[in-house]
């Protein structure tokens, strides 16, 4: 049994950075000031679709401290266009403006002032296109324009549509599945934005024969490879400084105005700086809305026979990393169950709206709402238990739930159970109250690369480099403990290096909740290729064979003593010091043939419970009791987990019951900023909340770990909505559930009833 | 060039003559010109809570204050809650609690509630949630928050 008093595994250990974080000293990217540097603003029109006709930079230059003011006809030609997935967004609009918010300038000044000054009197003669697709019918009505090229679409047979893609996942046949009851219903998930607290910020400088980029982004080598790709400059002449982002939850992912900032600099020769402002970040990222069709067929005793479903995820007009988002969170639609049917058929739609790309969850909570919902509603019909009949049908641990994929990775029914315990499920509810509670799984990465290279000083302190992003899930704090609890060194004498790529060894990327168990291995790996090291060098020190000793949590057991590591340390390497270096890696492969490319690594599955009442007067949802259990293998640092679950579950009430960006018809975000979309704040708590863990130590990251931080919010929006039909009799099917929605519905019933 | 004003602050305990832009607020001036940066710049329109900083002892939004306003006042910011390198009970409990995940917010946070305290030293948990509704937390760190408050508060003096 590890300590849970100790700095290693485990334990409740101090934030690694806290102290930074507490005090002010932690530099995120809009704290770095760069000497000489300039100021960038974006120049944008008020219209989501326009061509551009002309644009006039001569006032715009001649604002004093104005160094460039630069268009696409400044940029190779043609507009040399990145992304992810498709290499689709132009660094700057090219000839046609495609979302409102799209950049179409930018201007670099002197100061702050001159910049913004300047960028409004760029003179852009345009022409308002009408005809825009704003919304899933849109995209699906084939007299729409289309939002892509198709010449950027070479042998695409979708190329003259708006589908950027169909995905088709599933097994068995659901025509012939002989169901006594079928429930088809559709729903719909809102467009909501991931208003991270930090803005999203970006920075660019020569340096030397290379560039250098700084970015608040999850990604560091993506962007180093994207903008060597784009520069044809060497990975090595590329170095991209990553601090610490100020919330992440996907928005921060992929490139996005890096390479415009770095054409910026080169074309200056000076460091150019753009932060943008709150209201810029709602037109740059966001989550996919989605209309979700599902047909559930049941047996009598609520075995499940078919699940079919038909998603429509609106994405904007460039991919960026959307598609993906849609294949991976449709092809586990069917959920953790054992369904011998499934159809799924989802489709990633062009729209004129700004790019929609990863948000927590990735896809999940989407199908999620609607899966769920539906069995909720489909247990009604039968008379069945909505608690029993998901155990019913819940995969046990072994079971190839998905056929061809990663076997359910835990023992499922034991996280479900206990969510229905923390909240009393079956327990006599007090008058106007409902229950609800519903599963979530997700596919942990699919394909992963890590390494880590960990250095033990002479004096037996510890540097650990990695290349994940610690943007508040506590990655930092974790790979230290990791190393403590190997190397047997407190805390407060490791100090864990990241956010520099000249510096720090590869990692594919901060996503999929992957951190802890892909650059954990490595971490781990690594501490343990210094273990060996350690054995070998006291094996010649002592004249003892190798094999007689153990070296375990910073101590060297030979056969007849055991002695500190540092002291073993101090004298192998002698008088000119030095040090010892580990290296690890931790690869999950791809695997060719996999309709995403390769398996899960681990499943991140939760059930979430919730008690309410509703006010008959306004509508408005009063959460009593919210109870999230996740199984995370092992809980690392038991206060960082609940951290991330409460943090996943307050995030999941944000789209269920206040959040979603409401659009004019021209396409223009009408809420725009903090005063009218709204996030949960301290006062939109639930009045209980209870997160808790399921640790069976089956993961296959360090110690049995798996992946957490986005579980708890995949099944929010399914488990309110079933609360709010046992407390009302109202079944709604479009979040969120906003005190004017659930209002709306009441009157409407009594109308009925009436 | 914008007009340019001389105020007397006093920033963090320490008197200061500072030229600013009379357009420029006191977010601006702490951050671009003070080079304070801990105090951080979201919504500004005073809604997010990140640029927190209390002027004569009371909790503000900087971003909406012009800088000129802070003539003869005194302000603190995030960087004046430690004496001599050490830490406040406010800024230990939060470190205990957890409270600061990505971090961003939180010295706002700590504004809002050493202001909160020095109204309220013993609040309530629904005294500590309704003080700091004006500070997002998008990591939703609300419950490590608010215990970090009551755990300064039980903790006595600050």
């Amino acid at each position: 049994m590890m300590r849970a008093d100790s700095t290693g595994v485990g334990a409740s250990a101090q934030r690694v950075g806290g102290y930074g974080r507490v005090t002010g000293l932690q530099q995120y990217l809009a704290d770095i000031r760069l000497p000489d540097v300039l100021h960038v603003k974006l120049v944008t029109l008020d219209c989501a679709r326009a061509k551009i006709r002309s644009i006039d930079t001569t006032a715009a230059k001649q604002v004093p401290g104005v160094r460039l003011v630069m268009t696409a006809a400044d940029l190779p030609q043609p507009v040399p266009r990145f992304g992810p997935q498709f290499q689709d967004r132009p660094i700057l609009a090219d000839r046609e403006t495609k979302y409102h918010g799209e950049p179409i300038a930018a201007v670099a000044a002197e100061t702050k002032d001159a910049a913004e000054e300047a960028a409004e009197l760029v003179q852009v003669e345009h022409e308002v296109l009408s005809g825009g697709v704003f919304s899933v019918a849109d995209a699906l009505n084939p007299a729409s324009p289309l939002v892509c090229d198709p010449a950027l679409r070479p042998d695409d047979p979708l190329a003259d549509t708006n589908t950027r893609r169909e995905h088709r996942f599933g097994w068995g046949d659901v025509e012939a599945a002989p169901a006594d009851l079928v429930v088809e219903n559709s729903y719909e998930f809102p467009m909501v934005t991931h208003f991270a607290i930090e803005p999203h910020g970006f920075m660019a400088a020569p340096d030397g024969n290379g560039i250098a980029v700084w970015s608040t982004i999850q990604h560091p080598y993506l962007l180093q490879k994207m903008i060597g790709q784009i520069l044809d400059l060497p990975l090595a002449k590329v170095r991209v400084f990553a601090p610490d982002p100020g919330g992440g939850f996907g928005g921060k992912q992929n490139p996005k105005l890096e390479p415009l900032l770095a054409f910026m600099a080169l074309r200056t020769g000076r460091p150019v700086r753009l932060i943008l402002t709150l209201d810029e970040t709602f037109q740059a990222v966001r989550r996919s809305s989605a209309e979700v069709r599902v047909r559930t067929g049941f047996k009598n005793d609520g075995t499940l026979v078919f699940e079919d479903f038909e998603a429509n995820f609106l994405a904007g007009a460039y991919i960026d990393i959307a598609d993906r988002v849609v294949s991976k969170g449709s092809y586990l639609a069917a959920g953790p169950y054992r369904v011998p049917a499934v159809r799924i058929l989802a489709r990633t739609l062009l729209s004129h709206l700004p790019p929609s790309t990863a948000f927590r969850g990735f896809g999940i909570p989407q199908v999620t709402w609607a899966r769920e919902s539906n069995l909720d509603e489909g247990a009604r019909v039968l008379g069945i238990d909505r608690l029993e009949l998901r155990l019913r049908n819940l995969a046990h641990r072994g079971e190839e739930f998905v056929p061809g994929d990663t076997p359910a990775d835990g023992n499922w029914k034991e996280t479900v159970q206990k969510a229905a315990d923390l909240i009393g499920w079956g327990t006599p509810l007090p008058p106007g109250r409902g229950r609800g509670l519903a599963i979530g799984v997700k596919s942990g990465p699919t394909t992963g690369l890590s390494y880590s290279t960990v250095r033990l000083l002479a004096d037996g302190s510890v540097l650990v480099y990695s290349g994940t992003s610690d943007m508040g899930q506590g990655a930092r704090t974790v790979f230290a403990q990791v190393a403590s609890e190997e190397l047997g060194i407190p805390l407060e004498r490791i100090s864990v290096v990241m956010g520099d790529t000249s510096v720090v060894p590869y990692d594919q990327q901060t996503s999929a909740s992957r951190s802890s168990v892909l650059m954990g291995n490595a971490v781990l790996r690594a501490c343990r290729s210094i273990q060996a090291q350690l054995q070998a060098l006291a094996a010649r020190l002592y004249d003892i064979d190798e094999a007689e000793i153990e070296v375990r949590k910073g101590l060297v057991r030979l056969p007849d003593r055991t002695i500190p590591m540092v002291e073993v340390l101090e004298a192998g390497l002698g008088r000119l010091g030095g040090e010892l270096t580990g290296h690890g890696e931790m690869r999950k492969d791809a695997v060719p043939d996999h309709p995403l490319g390769g398996t899960a690594a681990f499943f991140e599955f939760n059930c979430t419970a919730i008690e309410l009442e509703v006010d008959p007067e306004t509508g408005h949802i009063n959460i009593v009791r919210h109870v999230t259990v996740s199984d995370v293998g092992r809980a690392l640092n038991p206060i960082q987990v609940a951290g991330q679950d409460d943090g996943a579950a307050i995030m999941g009430l944000g789209h269920t019951i206040m959040e979603h960006i409401i659009l004019d018809e021209e396409g223009r975000i009408r809420n725009i900023g903090a005063i009218d979309y709204r996030i949960p704040t301290s006062l939109d708590l639930p009045q209980e909340l209870v997160s808790a863990s399921i640790e069976n130590a089956d993961g296959p990251g360090p110690y049995g770990v798996k992946g957490i931080s986005e579980g708890a919010l995949l099944a929010v929006s399914p488990a309110v909505a079933a609360a709010v039909t046992e407390a009302t009799g109202l079944i709604i099917r479009d979040l969120p559930l906003t005190p004017q929605r659930v209002w709306e519905a009441m009157r409407d019933s009594a109308k009925e009833a009436g | 060039m914008s007009d340019m004003l001389q105020i007397e602050v006093k920033v963090n305990g320490a008197q200061r003559l500072i030229d600013v832009a009379v357009h420029h607020t006191l977010l601006d001036v702490l951050r671009d010109d003070l080079e304070l940066t801990g105090t951080k710049e979201c919504c500004v329109v005073g809604e997010c809570g990140a640029c927190t900083v209390l002027v004569d002892g009371r909790a503000m939004n900087s971003c909406l204050m012009l800088a000129v306003e802070v003539d003869g006042s005194e302000v603190t910011t995030v960087e004046g809650l430690a004496t001599d390198g050490r830490l406040s009970p406010l800024q230990e409990a939060f470190l205990d609690a957890g409270a600061a995940q990505c971090g961003f917010c939180i010295s706002g946070q700590l504004m809002a509630a050493h202001a909160l305290l020095s109204r309220i030293p013993h609040p309530t948990v629904e005294e500590v949630n309704e003080g700091l509704a004006g500070n997002l937390c998008r990591c939703a760190g609300y419950e490590q928050i608010t215990q970090a408050v009551l755990m300064a508060a039980e903790g006595g003096d600050r």
